[in-house]
């Protein structure tokens, strides 16, 4: 399949919107991704035909939007490589993923045990894990990053213990765009016994993830940065370690039988999905899969590298640019300084001229401090981005540097 | 520059480019505040940039006075215009005082979007709360 940019950009009302008088340059698709007009169909017929509770109820419109919610947890198992479905549990994003597996974990940490997580992770990756240690008396360790950006997987393999517990790591990082080797960090956590959770927010757009090639026990990512609405995220986990695992919340859904004594839960993935799920949200997931994976993906991928690529390039001829993160395999994010700016003032003037970036410490405070600036500017590219919004940014730039 | 002649230049421009140098360029002019004030407890949270506010109150001429700065460029902008509303005010001017409505006269209106990160609104709140401390 060759790859028509023109024709996938018509998809997306939303990037045909003028923003101050300037046609809209989306370039902030690491916080969330535009949706196609197949997803806004599917909200719409999913609300206007098919409205009802899942997996209750015997009448048609039940049936019909409980088919389509187990559809869509089908065809997220088939985009991740999952070989059983019953292991895609749907939650609100990837940092209610990442929070359940750190709840349902308690019981297996004591104190003394370790946490291991890196210098490059989200807030969304390191708080609840926090969290964990507090309540468990548990010790959190963190990898160290290189100059430029990168896990050093040798002081992630010394801070690996047979005490460590889970290791928890993101698979492209959100601030630098780091694509992280998964496999073999993942290799080198299980060879002492730990759980491996990969946050996958980043990846599961821009990289082909299988997630059985990986080896982990968890993968979290959120739908909303892969075309589909806000509001559902996945966490997949091996089936037979989910069905082992206690449930987090209770309630309606997760149950088998209850009594005032005593409740019985279902196995996964219900066990995990309390209360009325965000079934719209899902079946937008689901439609979103259908959509992305009808698309020629080699080709996206190729086309999103060169667009970084390009960019790259070009901010190499402007010297006020201090690029933030030089990792050597990157996906979708480049971050920067300029001269002595703010981000956040070459944020508002890129605005000004039509342009969306992500400004400020993208939810990574500690990877700021050791990086040693306040923040970043972030642009992230996505396959609908073309060459001329790559152009656009970068006059955007010389027009902001006429400022400062 | 004071208010009016604040008012009178901005009038004369009309393209956001030319607003924003002047932001840009008032924000330049603006004092910084000695490292020594530049503390955590004269950090005004709710911005994405750092601004600092320290105020002082003098009974003897029922003025409120205040001294601002930030890190970033259009924000100290904002505060350039903000000191020229609030100077030499007593605290119950400047809680009288329509600084949205200033905002707006000046066509810097989006800058009042608490999304925007800017910290105008986090600003104006903690002069305004410093202002009703004086109990005056």
């Amino acid at each position: 399949m060759t790859l028509d940019v023109a024709a996938l950009r018509a998809e997306f009302p939303i990037l045909a919107t003028q923003v101050h008088d300037a046609p809209l340059v989306y370039l902030d698709n690491a916080a969330t991704t535009q949706k196609p007009q197949a997803v806004l169909d599917a909200l719409m017929h999913y609300y206007t035909h098919d409205n009802a509770n899942v997996h209750r109820g015997a009448h048609t419109l039940a049936d019909r939007a409980t088919r389509d919610f187990e559809a869509a947890r089908e065809a997220t198992a088939a985009f991740i490589g999952a070989s059983d479905a019953r292991g895609i549990i749907f939650t609100r994003g990837t940092t209610e993923s990442i929070n359940l597996v750190a709840n349902v974990l308690s019981e297996r940490l004591g104190p003394g045990d370790e946490i291991l997580v890196t210098e490059l992770e989200h807030h969304a990756n390191l708080v609840p894990w926090q969290m964990l240690a507090a309540r468990t008396g548990a010790v959190l360790r963190v990898a160290a990053i290189d100059a430029a950006g990168q896990v050093d997987l040798a002081d992630f393999g010394n801070k690996l213990s047979t005490r460590t517990r889970i290791a928890a790591f993101s698979h492209v990082s959100n601030a630098l765009g780091t694509v992280n080797p998964v496999e073999e960090m993942t290799r080198l956590a299980r060879a002492v016994g730990a759980l491996v959770l990969v946050d996958g927010a980043q990846a599961i757009a821009h990289l082909p993830v299988n997630v059985e090639a990986i080896g982990c026990d968890f993968y979290a990512f959120s739908a909303h940065k892969l075309f589909a609405p806000t509001g559902v995220g996945v966490l997949w986990g091996r089936t037979a370690l989910l069905d082992a695992l206690p449930p987090w919340q209770g309630g309606g859904e997760m149950i088998e039988t209850v009594a005032y004594t005593h409740s019985t839960w279902q196995p996964a993935p219900h066990r995990f999905e309390a209360g009325t799920p965000n079934i719209a949200g899902v079946i937008g997931l689901g439609a979103a899969l259908r959509w992305f994976s009808a698309q020629p993906r080699a080709a996206l991928i190729a086309h999103e590298n060169t667009l970084v690529e390009a960019t790259l390039q070009a901010f190499g001829e402007i010297p006020e640019i201090r690029l933030v993160g030089t990792p050597q395999h990157r996906v979708s994010v480049v971050s920067f300084l300029l001269a002595d700016a703010h981000p956040h003032d070459v944020g508002t003037l890129l605005d000004r001229q039509g342009i969306a970036v992500r400004t400020g410490h993208h939810c990574t405070m500690p990877l700021m401090q050791r990086l040693g600036v306040p923040g970043t500017v972030r642009a992230s590219y996505s396959v609908y981005n073309t060459l001329d919004d790559v152009h656009r940014l970068v006059a955007g730039i010389r027009k902001t540097l006429t400022f400062l | 520059m004071t208010l009016d002649e604040l008012k009178e230049t901005f009038a004369f421009l009309d393209s956001w480019e030319d607003k924003y140098r002047l932001v840009i360029d008032l924000g330049k002019e603006v004092p910084a505040l000695p490292a020594a004030d530049r503390t955590e407890d004269h950090l005004v949270r709710g911005c994405q940039s750092q601004v600092w506010l320290v105020t002082r109150y003098d009974p003897a001429t029922d003025r409120l006075h205040m001294a601002l700065d930030s890190d970033a460029h259009i924000v100290r902008g904002l505060i350039a215009i903000v000191l020229a509303a609030y100077a030499d005010r007593s605290p119950r001017e400047i809680l009288e005082f329509d600084i949205e409505g200033l905002f707006r006269e000046l066509d810097l209106v989006s800058h009042l979007s608490p999304t925007r990160g800017n910290g105008l609104r986090a600003m104006v709140a903690r002069i305004r709360q410093a202002a009703t401390n004086t109990g005056t």
